[in-house]
C-alpha cells in the first residue's frame, strides 16, 4: 500500500509540465534503479565461460586418472594401458549382440542379462520391502518384533546367501536373483520405516483432528511424506543390487557381466576385465542417475 | 446454550522420566455457544495443553469434558483445530487441503460437486479464491494460516480451536488476520477458543479472557469479561478508555501477579 501511494506521488511530481503517459513511466525507472534491464541477452562468451568452469575440474580429474593408469601400466607390463584398452573396447562394442553358443555371447547380451536379474531381484525386494517398511514404521509392536531379526541379518555378506538359494531353488539363475533380493531389501525396509517414524507430528495431528481413515492417512499423509525417504532407500538398494550382481554371477556362471569378467580372466584377457569394470561403473551411475531423476519428479517441494 | 463446552475439575499429569509432572489442576470452565474465549498466560502455563484437551488430542488424567452435551473422548470433526504452524500438507494444493477435511465430514451424505462447493466456499470466506490451486510453499505465512482457518471452518465445527494461530506472523499480517477472524466469526457465529500470548489480541477478539497461573500445576487464575460492543474497530479502540482498562487488567495479572522469576 505504501509503495502504491509513493508511486502515485512520484507520478504527480513527474507530471508537472509533462504528458501523462510519459510521466507514469518515468518514476518507475526512478523507483527501481537496481532492477536489471528487461531481458538482457547474455553474450555467448559468458555461457561458454560458465560451461568451462563447470567442466574443467571433472575433466582434469579424468585426465589425471588416465595418466596415472598409463604410468602404472608402463611399470607393470601385464596391465594394459588406456590406449590398448580403448582399442579393445572399440572392437568389443562394434558387435555387442552376437551369439555363438551359451558361453560366448556379445557384451550387450551380458549386460542385459545382468540388468534383468537385478530388475527381478530388486523389483521383488521393493514389492516386499516397501510395504514391510511402512508397517514396521506405523506399528511399534511390529517394529520391536522385527528389529532383532533385521539387525541380525542385515550385516550378512550378500554371497553368504548364495548356498541357501542354490539349495532351495536348485538352479543358478534363481539363486543369483535371490541374492539380489535378500541383499537389496534392507535399505528399503529401513529407510521406509525411518521415513514413517520421522513424519512430523503436525501431519499426524491433522490426521487425528480430521479423523481420517487408515486408508486416507496412508494415501494422503503417510505415502507422500515418506516418499523422499523411500526413494533414498530405493537408490541405496539398487546400488547394492548392482554391486552384488557381479560377485553373484561370478559364482553362478551363465550369461551376465559378472560371469563375463570371470570368463575373460580365464582367457587372461585383461583389457576386457578393465572394460567390464568401466561398464559396471557406468551402468551403476546411470541407474543411480535415473533414480535421482525419478525422485526429483516425485518431490513436492 | 449456557454450557456448550464444559470442563470440569480437569487435571493433567504427564509421565516424564523424572516422574509425574502435573501440568494442569482444578480446571473448571464453561463456554457458551457463540462465545469467543481467549486463553492467556506465560509460556509453559499449560494453555496449549488445555486446548489440546478440548481438541481431544490428549485425554485428561482426571475430570470430565463435554462438548455440546457429549463427552470428549478423542479428536473429532466437531472441533476444528487451527495449529500454530498451519500444518498444511505440502503435497496438496490449498483446495485439496480443505477438500480433505470437507470430504471426511460430509463425504458420505453429499455429492462430489457439493463437496467441492463447500471447499470453494471455505476458501472464499478467508479471501483465498485466487490461490486455491497453489501449493503451501508458494504462498505467504499469513495465507497459509488462512488456509488452516478455512480447513477448520469447512468442517462446520461446533467449536473452533485456535492454538496461537497468528504467533508466527509479522505484526501487520497478524492485525489483518485478526480483523478477518472477527468478521468470519461474526458471520458464522462460531464458538471459539483461542490460545494466545498477545494481550491486545485477547482483548480485541474475546468475550472472555481466561488468565492462567504459571506452571507447573497451573490453573485458571482469573476470568475477565470483555464487554466491548461488537463489531469492534481496532482504530476506535485504540483511544477507548474501557479497552485500556481491560488491557491494563490483563497486563497486571501477567506481569505483576504472575511474573515469572526467570524467562
Amino acid at each position: 500500500m505504501n509503495a502504491v501511494t509513493l508511486a502515485e506521488s512520484m507520478a504527480n511530481i513527474g507530471n508537472i509540465g509533462q504528458a501523462a503517459p510519459a510521466a507514469t513511466e518515468a518514476p518507475k525507472v526512478q523507483l527501481n534503479p537496481a532492477q536489471p534491464e528487461p531481458a538482457p541477452t547474455r553474450p555467448l562468451s559468458v555461457w561458454l565461460g560458465a560451461a568451462m568452469r563447470a567442466a574443467i575440474p571433472p575433466l582434469l580429474g579424468l585426465v589425471l586418472f588416465v595418466g596415472l593408469w598409463a604410468l602404472v601400466s608402463q611399470a607393470s607390463p601385464q596391465l594394459p594401458g588406456p590406449g590398448k584398452t580403448w582399442a579393445s573396447a572399440v572392437q568389443l562394442f562394434s558387435d555387442p549382440f552376437y551369439r555363438k553358443g551359451p558361453n560366448d555371447q556379445g557384451i550387450g547380451w551380458n549386460i542385459l542379462a545382468s540388468l534383468q536379474r537385478v530388475g527381478i531381484g530388486f523389483g521383488m525386494a521393493a514389492l516386499v520391502g516397501i510395504p514391510l517398511g511402512f508397517m514396521i514404521g506405523r506399528f511399534d509392536f511390529l517394529n520391536r518384533m522385527t528389529a532383532p531379526i533385521i539387525s541380525l541379518l542385515r550385516p550378512v555378506s550378500p554371497l553368504a546367501w548364495l548356498p541357501i538359494g542354490l539349495l532351495v531353488f536348485k538352479a543358478a539363475n534363481p539363486a543369483a536373483i535371490w541374492v539380489i533380493f535378500i541383499s537389496s531389501i534392507w535399505p528399503m525396509i529401513i529407510n521406509t520405516a525411518v521415513g514413517v517414524n520421522r513424519i512430523p507430528s503436525d501431519y499426524m495431528n491433522v490426521a487425528k483432528v480430521l479423523n481420517l481413515s487408515e486408508w486416507k492417512i496412508f494415501t494422503k499423509i503417510l505415502f507422500p511424506a515418506v516418499l523422499p525417504h523411500m526413494m533414498t532407500g530405493i537408490r541405496l538398494s539398487i546400488g547394492v543390487a548392482w554391486l552384488v550382481i557381479v560377485a553373484a554371477e561370478m559364482l553362478t556362471g551363465g550369461v551376465g557381466i559378472g560371469f563375463w569378467v570371470w570368463d575373460e580372466w580365464n582367457n587372461l584377457n585383461v583389457e576386457h576385465i578393465i572394460i567390464a569394470i568401466f561398464i559396471v561403473g557406468i551402468v551403476g551411475l546411470l541407474l543411480e542417475y535415473a533414480l535421482i531423476m525419478l525422485a526429483r519428479r516425485f518431490s513436492y517441494e | 446454550m449456557e454450557k456448550y463446552v464444559q470442563v470440569e475439575n480437569v487435571r493433567m499429569v504427564f509421565n516424564t522420566k523424572k516422574g509425574p509432572f502435573v501440568a494442569l489442576r482444578d480446571i473448571n470452565l464453561n463456554i457458551r455457544q457463540g462465545e469467543f474465549v481467549a486463553l492467556i498466560g506465560h509460556s509453559g502455563c499449560g494453555k496449549s495443553t488445555l486446548l489440546n484437551l478440548v481438541a481431544g488430542l490428549t485425554l485428561p488424567s482426571a475430570g470430565a469434558m463435554f462438548c455440546a452435551g457429549r463427552e470428549i473422548a478423542g479428536p473429532g470433526p466437531d472441533r476444528g483445530v487451527v495449529f500454530q504452524n498451519h500444518s498444511l500438507l505440502p503435497w496438496l494444493t490449498c483446495f485439496e487441503n480443505v477438500h480433505l477435511a470437507v470430504e471426511r465430514v460430509f463425504g458420505r451424505a453429499e455429492s462430489a460437486s457439493s463437496l467441492k462447493k463447500r471447499a470453494h466456499e471455505a476458501l472464499a470466506l478467508v479471501g483465498l479464491t485466487h490461490a486455491e490451486h497453489k501449493h503451501p510453499h508458494e504462498i505467504s505465512g499469513g495465507m497459509k494460516q488462512r488456509v488452516g482457518i478455512a480447513r477448520a471452518l469447512s468442517m462446520q465445527p461446533k467449536v473452533l480451536l485456535l492454538d496461537e494461530p497468528f504467533g508466527a506472523l509479522d505484526a501487520l499480517t497478524r492485525a489483518h488476520l485478526q480483523d478477518e477472524l472477527m468478521k468470519i466469526t461474526a458471520e458464522t457465529k462460531s464458538t471459539v477458543v483461542m490460545v494466545t500470548h498477545d494481550v491486545d489480541e485477547a482483548v480485541l477478539l474475546s468475550d472472555r479472557i481466561v488468565m492462567m497461573t504459571n506452571g507447573p500445576a497451573a490453573t485458571i487464575g482469573e476470568i475477565l469479561r470483555v464487554d466491548l460492543p461488537r463489531p469492534r474497530e481496532r482504530l476506535a479502540l485504540a483511544n477507548d478508555p474501557q479497552y485500556h482498562e481491560y488491557r491494563g487488567a490483563v497486563l497486571d495479572f501477567l506481569y505483576r501477579r504472575q511474573l515469572r522469576p526467570a524467562a
